[in-house]
């Protein structure tokens, strides 16, 4: 049965091993933002030896590129991008320690193999959902690559941002599993 | 004849990309109301009715509905005694976009060149803009901000006549199927069939025009509409693909004459906030 539980970063493996596909869990604390350029560079750092510009023990990585803020406002609409475009990077960020990737639609066998090695989860935002989903962020900065605008990585601290476990560290799949559940044979 | 000056043009199409994304159109509220009282799925029900709160927020709080602000595609039907002054027309069109974008926080989307560079224009620009002549002296602009998730879950398959309309339909569900959770279901899917290659495609993205709550005029495509979004909503992809019944909102079909040879068929996708808005020019 799917449960609702609040977590705050950084994450352990402790925390995410109890967690279940399904779950539904209020996120609080430091994501950072990432997406199809953001990661390119973020893993050419890697492959040279060099430091990120956060760290990445611990961490969750979200997949957005969000509106521009209003003034007095943090952030701009703020939902997930499709996540399966980052799918060649995310193996090698959770093998320097990445915790967890918040985005939208499936996940590639590759990745949801590096989830078990590196006990590490991926959760389902609600795709155009994105002024619910920016109440949640309390704060934004941007730490690296302000050249590539809404594209460029920043800091969100996040109070109780809903989302939804996609994937397990035991390599479940809600994709697949919600599927079959659902399904009505023709 | 009627003279319209084109600078007339700029602070429509700027309204009608911000009032496009801001605004949740009424026919994809009732649509989603309508599936949301059938889900069986209690996330499922959860998620749409977060879509339902999203659509009431982004108007409140004069934000975008979705951060993928889009690519503005631009429809626009010109009477034929209608006379352009003042200007280039679609450079007019791109200003409006241009101020529409910047003035209402929407994110810019467009990359200058597809592959090597792929640098941000800064200002969405250029919009894509398909200009149908029509008759009389009116002029009418369709904005319809197009995000990209859904828009790579779309496909045109040059089909041979033998595959039927079973294999049209066939082609169809199979297409959603394999986009699973990636286009932000619930999706409204457009069918282009007929023309040639590159006409069927504009078919399927102009068949996402029709309001959901209307009925293909003739009853024989409408009864292939049905079908087909029946079969999808047997898929069990549900709401953001994590399970459910409600996979998509709509199937919209626009055909025409092709070929004795050929049977192009377009799918074109797009996701639960299927934006667009018109304006008259007057």
């Amino acid at each position: 049965m799917a449960k609702e539980l609040k977590l705050q970063t950084p994450l352990t493996t402790e925390m995410l091993e109890k967690l279940n596909v399904g779950d539904k869990v209020l996120l609080s604390g430091i994501v950072y933002t990432a997406r199809d350029a953001a990661h390119k560079r973020l893993v050419d750092l890697l492959q040279a030896g060099k430091e990120l510009p956060f760290d990445p023990v611990g961490a969750v990585i979200y997949y957005v590129g969000p509106a521009p803020a209003r003034p007095g406002k943090p952030i701009g609409s703020a939902g997930p991008t499709t996540s399966y475009r980052m799918d060649p990077y995310a193996p090698a960020l959770m093998d320097a320690g990445l915790k967890a990737m918040i985005g939208k639609g499936p996940r590639g066998q590759a990745v949801i193999d590096a989830m078990i090695k590196n006990k590490a989860v991926y959760f389902a935002a609600v795709g155009g959902a994105a002024v619910v989903t920016a109440q949640a962020v309390q704060s934004a900065r941007i730490i690296a690559y302000e050249d590539l605008g809404a594209e460029a990585i920043r800091e969100l601290q996040v109070a109780d941002f809903p989302v939804f476990v996609a994937n397990d560290v035991r390599g479940n799949d809600i994709y697949k599993l919600g599927v079959e559940k659902f399904s009505i044979d023709d | 004849m009627k003279e319209i000056n084109v600078a007339r043009i700029i602070p429509i199409v700027k309204k009608l990309c911000v009032d496009a994304n801001y605004y949740a159109s009424p026919d994809v509220v009732e649509r989603i109301r309508y599936f949301m009282e059938k889900e069986e799925s209690p996330t499922a029900k959860e998620i749409l009715a977060l879509m339902l709160e999203n659509h009431k927020m982004a108007a409140e709080e004069q934000m975008p509905l979705c951060q993928d602000t889009g690519v503005a595609l631009v429809f626009v039907e010109l009477g034929q005694d209608v006379h352009l002054v003042g200007g280039d027309f679609y450079e007019a069109v791109n200003e409006g976009v241009r101020q529409g974008y910047q003035d209402g926080y929407l994110r810019k989307s467009m990359v200058d060149d597809p592959v090597i560079e792929r640098k941000n224009t800064r200002d969405n620009t250029p919009a894509l803009i398909y200009t149908d002549i029509v008759p009389g002296e009116t002029l009418k602009i369709t904005v319809a901000p197009k995000g990209g998730g859904a828009e790579n879950m779309s496909e045109v398959k040059m089909m041979k006549a033998a595959d039927g309309i079973e294999g049209v339909k066939d082609f169809v569900v199979d297409r959603i199927k394999r986009s699973g959770g990636n286009p932000c279901p619930p999706v409204v899917v457009g069918v282009g069939i007929g023309g040639s290659f590159e006409r069927c495609a504009l078919l399927a993205k102009k068949a996402l025009l029709r309001p959901l709550t209307e009925q293909h005029p003739d009853p024989k495509w409408a009864q292939v509409e049905e079908e087909i979004l029946e079969r999808i909503n047997r898929l069990g992809i549900g709401p953001q693909g994590l399970g459910g019944r409600t996979t998509a909102l709509a199937v919209q079909i626009l055909a025409m004459p092709c070929h004795i040879a050929s049977m192009p068929v377009a799918v074109n996708v797009n996701c639960h906030v299927h934006r667009h808005e018109s304006a008259f020019v007057e």
